[in-house]
């Protein structure tokens, strides 16, 4: 690792501070992509501003809806009995992110906040149109993902929580990376306010709604109605794990799995 | 910086680089090189310790974010008389060969069946996906801990 400040702010007041007076500031939420990022001089920030200091930035509200505090460890959301009643597709991701040590430290503030296009919380903040809570605004979620590593964020803006709609049903089916378990391809099916909504991460540069697999899925959540739908590959992601062909063809094969997990 | 913390159950007030990991502080500071560094990715899960309570990578944790934690290694669980049941049931099992992911397999594992409820084979299988046995050993690894399972 190259050298770097090492600071833990105590308020947001204080974390925005430290960054802005930083030549070159980074914010540390769980640290599960910044510090192997780090370790393998990928990035050389001159400052990281840790941000688990700050109190009220972890834990998971249910009521009407489900809010998720940016600072929650991915094992808590997974584990939570109240997110397993509310929506149990969001548990489920949770609990297939990484490793259960990666699941222990890394928070969903930190995930959707790097963009990672491989990333599966972002296919849920897409899917179930969250309301992204930051020190200065909201930002709807299909709004929140911009492009590859990009987001809606603006330099030195924090994270506070997540805010979930509780959906009628949903389901998530993810085609994990044998060795990373990052999605290849992850797709959420979503019946939100009578509407189906589906969200893609893993095959685009970010987390996208499916135009071909809403209008495919309006008339019904049923496997048949994908029978020959498919997902153009103009914008997907090639690499050595899967071409962008190869992906398009999953993102459907995702999407029929997460329907027909919701039928089962 | 100065980092404040507790392994396995004693103080410790260490002035450490400000980007040092927690695996550096526990293996070149405090000695106890019990906690093993085997790939420089955070992928293969041989330095896994308890954080307060937690199983976490040590290597991809930076010693500050450590500072007011409680730490368990490997050197903090049993001692040669009286092993930890998963040690002693890693040795019974004869789960491991060359002994390297060893440490992180016991702390992941114990960890995992404190937290888990109907661990089965299956179960234990994907709970430890995160630590790797470059000696392919997994199958007595998955025996062992079915066998702890019962005795902790």
């Amino acid at each position: 690792m190259y050298r770097f400040n090492y600071h833990r702010a105590s308020s947001l007041a204080q974390a925005a501070e430290l960054r802005s007076g930083a030549d070159d500031g980074v914010f540390l939420a769980g640290g599960m992509t910044l510090i192997p990022t780090l370790k393998q001089r990928l990035a050389a920030p001159t400052d990281v501003v840790d941000l688990a200091g700050i109190e009220g930035l972890s834990g998971i509200t249910v009521g009407d809806t489900v809010t998720v505090g940016a600072m929650t460890p991915h094992a808590d959301v997974a584990g939570s009995a109240a997110v397993q009643g509310a929506i149990p597709a969001l548990a489920d991701l949770a609990g297939r992110i990484g490793d259960a040590h990666v699941r222990n430290r890394g928070t969903i503030g930190g995930s959707i906040a790097n963009s990672d296009p491989a990333a599966d919380y972002p296919a849920a903040v897409v899917a179930l149109n969250a309301t992204v809570h930051t020190d200065r605004r909201d930002i709807a979620g299909e709004d929140f993902f911009l492009d590859l590593f990009e987001t809606a964020l603006e330099p030195g803006e924090i994270v506070t929580s997540v805010e979930f709609p509780v959906p009628a049903r949903a389901a998530y089916a993810k085609f994990p990376n044998p060795a990373s378990r990052y999605a290849i391809v992850g797709v959420m099916v979503a019946e939100l306010d009578g509407a189906v909504r589906v969200g893609v991460t893993g095959a685009g540069p970010c987390a996208f709604r499916s135009a071909e697999l809403e209008a495919a899925l309006a008339g019904g959540l049923s496997a048949a109605a994908l029978d020959g739908v498919s997902v153009p590959d103009g914008n997907l992601n090639s690499d050595l794990h899967a071409s962008a062909a190869y992906r398009a063809h999953l993102v459907a094969v995702m999407a029929r799995r997460a329907v027909a997990q919701l039928a089962g | 910086m100065e980092v404040t913390l507790t392994v396995n159950g004693a103080d410790h007030t260490l002035d450490v680089p400000d980007n040092a990991l927690l695996v550096e502080l526990l293996r070149e500071r405090l000695n106890l090189t019990g906690t093993h560094v085997g790939c420089d990715t955070s992928q293969c899960g041989a330095c896994v310790v308890h954080m307060d309570g937690r199983a976490v990578k040590s290597c991809t944790v930076l010693a500050g974010q450590a500072d007011g934690a409680d730490v368990t290694t490997i050197e903090g669980i049993g001692t040669a008389d009286a092993l930890h049941p998963m040690q002693e049931a890693f040795r019974e099992c004869h789960a491991l060969q060359c002994g390297f992911c060893t440490p992180g397999m016991i702390m992941a594992a114990i960890d995992l069946v404190q937290t888990s409820d109907d661990l089965d084979e299956a179960a234990v299988r994907d709970g430890l996906e995160g630590n790797l046995c470059r000696c392919t050993g997994y199958h007595n690894i998955v025996r062992a801990v079915l066998s702890a399972r019962d005795n902790m």
